[in-house]
């Protein structure tokens, strides 16, 4: 990759923060593009919330730089910052009307009277809150609150949108509607949406990059598909989607050794005798008997018995026994006279570059 | 089916909890009957029915002795109520949003004041003033006893505001500095029209506790401010007549209105800002 010629939106290098002796993020170091929708993932704890409150100026680093439209940030208060942020649970002002809620930024910076009735107005016509004014935020439905917070949000034309877990509280139906929504806004105004979400349903569907975070660390940065086929470590391979991790060691450049002493091949990138995972995803293993498996996978195969087989209408999921783990493979459905049953001999095959090597 | 709970007691157990329930109104509420009926009666002796007469009303409105310790409860009311609002409020704040060394001691301090009896609160205040007195020469009356409800009142207020603190979400705080409020904006226009309904409720009841005061204001008080409970204490020596009962009905209506007003300001949201 050439040198970035143009400024990121947010830059963090070198972020740490720590309360107290807990150490809540580790030495960061992240890029955000203008115009990016960028994702935050982990399970909480992971220091993911963190990090965002520290680029909407609630928290402050205890070290490292944090720059915005490469303005270094330091301890500037967040009233100072050009960042907006959607808080969990939406944090709407309960006295106010949603009028009053949309344009307490625009009063705040002491915008005029004229200005701030027009824009926000715009606003509540952007998410279709027209009619709703006058409305308190416990008159209205979770999804109308978030659309309160995305307009009070926006209305100030932040340069980056923060959100934090903002599709949280709402159900399952509610929750893609707004996936979508959000999807949209974000490309009509073109600004940085930096998303958290412990989702990884979410942050795969909606976004052009995802920071994978555990521990405080920064795991892994990349698009869903780099995240979630070309994992970093184990920690990811096993967070994003399902996943069989096959401990082992590494032999050489092309071969695994694992737990029970069968060699297979895989691209390993490690030196001999370290201990790795293959991860193998659960639809990119084929099944069948012994005798079906091709010649050119004998050293990326593996042989057991079949414990269950659970039809899911479009794929059947096998579970297989071999020797110390357990195997899940989904397969496209069959006839039943074809299906293995269970205690059966199996036998599941892998094309060699799906399965991923990866450290701990 | 309908209506019925399992938890709802039922048959003799109902009947008992029902005539239990009775009998505590009654417990409580005939003496205030009495109370106030015999305000309006015609004779002299308290307890002997001589007819309906407004004529003890018309001597409590019309005595200077009981207009001024009125007027002297009012000053001393009102003057102790703004300090203790300001001083609880700010305790509140402090409690509920600062973590500091000692915070744990200052707090249960704080409420002190709840706990310990009345005479013995009044007893330390008396010699602290005359301590006071003789170090910086300054003499008992309005002073002191306002200094004295103040120290009482501060913790009401603090419990009252601190309720109403505590079921705030700490983010309304940082989405308005996030919204370009200054600290001093975000407190002015998301935390305080929020904790109103506290303050004003916290204000109302330190009002109350000031106006219905005897043991410690006894204690301190000092020439020429004899408030109207300390006053209507007095007369009880020199013999009860319905005068007595007039007096204490009028303060009995102003202490309920303000309890319920204070009930009503914790209960209501807080109000529009700007």
């Amino acid at each position: 990759m050439g040198g970035p010629s143009v400024t990121a939106a947010v830059e963090l290098s070198g972020v740490t923060k720590r309360f107290g002796d807990v150490v809540a993020v580790d030495n960061i170091d992240l890029a955000i593009a203008d115009g990016e929708f960028f994702a935050m993932l982990g399970p909480s704890g992971c220091g993911k919330t963190t990090t965002l409150r520290m680029i909407a100026g609630l928290e402050f680093p205890t070290e490292g730089s944090l720059q915005i439209f490469g303005d270094e940030m330091g301890t500037l208060p967040p009233n100072r910052r050009p960042v907006n942020t959607v808080f969990q649970n939406y944090a709407l002002f309960p006295h106010m009307s949603v009028r009053e809620n949309v344009s307490f930024g625009l009063r705040m910076q002491g915008m005029s009277k004229s200005e701030t009735a027009s824009r926000t107005s715009t606003l509540i016509e952007l998410v279709q809150l027209g009619g709703m004014e006058k409305r308190k935020p416990d008159q209205l439905s979770g999804g109308q609150q978030q659309r309160v917070a995305l307009a009070r949000a926006l209305v100030n034309e932040p340069k980056v949108l923060l959100l934090d877990e903002p599709l949280g509280a709402l159900d399952l139906k509610l929750r893609q509607e707004m996936q979508d929504e959000l999807k949209t806004l974000q490309r009509e105004l073109g600004v940085s949406f930096v998303f958290v979400t412990h989702d990884q349903e979410e942050a795969l569907t909606m976004s052009d990059r995802i920071a994978v975070m555990h521990e405080g660390r920064l795991l892994q940065v990349g698009s869903a598909e780099e995240i979630y086929e070309r994992p970093s470590n184990r920690f990811v391979a096993d967070f994003i989607g399902q996943t069989n991790l096959i401990d082992g060691t590494v032999a050489d450049r092309d071969t695994i050794v694992l737990a029970n002493g069968s060699k297979v091949a895989a691209t390993t990138g490690h030196v001999a005798g370290t201990s790795v995972a293959m991860s193998l995803r659960p639809e990119a293993m084929h099944i069948g008997r012994p005798e079906d498996i091709p010649a050119t996978h004998a050293t990326s195969s593996l042989t057991g018995t079949v414990t269950e087989v659970n039809y899911l209408g479009v794929a059947l999921v096998y579970r297989i026994a071999v020797d110390w783990i357990e195997l899940e493979v989904r397969a496209p459905t069959v006839s039943e006279v074809d299906r293995l049953k269970p205690g059966e001999t199996a036998s599941v095959w892998w094309a060699r570059e799906t399965a991923q090597v990866v450290a701990d | 089916m309908a209506g019925e709970n399992i938890t709802e007691p039922r048959g003799a157990t109902k009947w008992l909890l029902r005539a239990n329930a009775s009998f505590v109104y009654i417990f409580f509420y005939i003496p205030i009957l009495v109370l106030i009926v015999f305000s309006f009666s015609d004779n002299r002796n308290v307890g002997v029915w001589g007819g309906f007469t407004l004529d003890w009303y018309r001597d409590f409105a019309e005595s200077d002795n009981t207009r001024e310790a009125l007027w002297n409860s009012v000053q001393i009311g009102l003057v102790a109520t703004v300090i203790s609002v300001v001083l609880g409020t700010a305790s509140a704040l402090a409690l509920e949003r600062f973590k500091f060394r000692g915070r744990a001691v200052f707090d249960a301090l704080l409420y002190l004041p709840i706990i310990i009896p009345d005479v013995t609160m009044a007893v330390m205040m008396l010699l602290f003033f005359s301590e006071a007195a003789e170090l910086f020469g300054f003499s008992k009356g309005f002073a002191t006893i306002t200094l004295s409800h103040i120290a009482f009142s501060i913790s009401f207020v603090s419990v009252v505001v601190r309720a109403r603190l505590g079921g705030m979400n700490d983010r309304l705080e940082e989405a308005a500095m996030d919204l370009y409020a200054t600290r001093w904006q975000a407190f002015r226009y998301v935390t305080l029209p929020l904790i109103m309904p506290g303050i004003l409720g916290g204000g109302l009841l330190a009002l109350t506790l000031s106006l219905d005061d005897v043991v410690i204001t006894q204690f301190v008080t000092g020439p020429g401010w004899t408030t109207l409970p300390v006053y209507v204490f007095g007369l009880i020596r020199k013999g009860v007549t319905p005068l007595i009962n007039a007096v204490s009905v009028v303060m009995l209506v102003a202490s309920t209105i303000l309890v319920v007003l204070s009930l009503i300001a914790q209960r209501i949201r807080g109000g529009d800002t700007v």
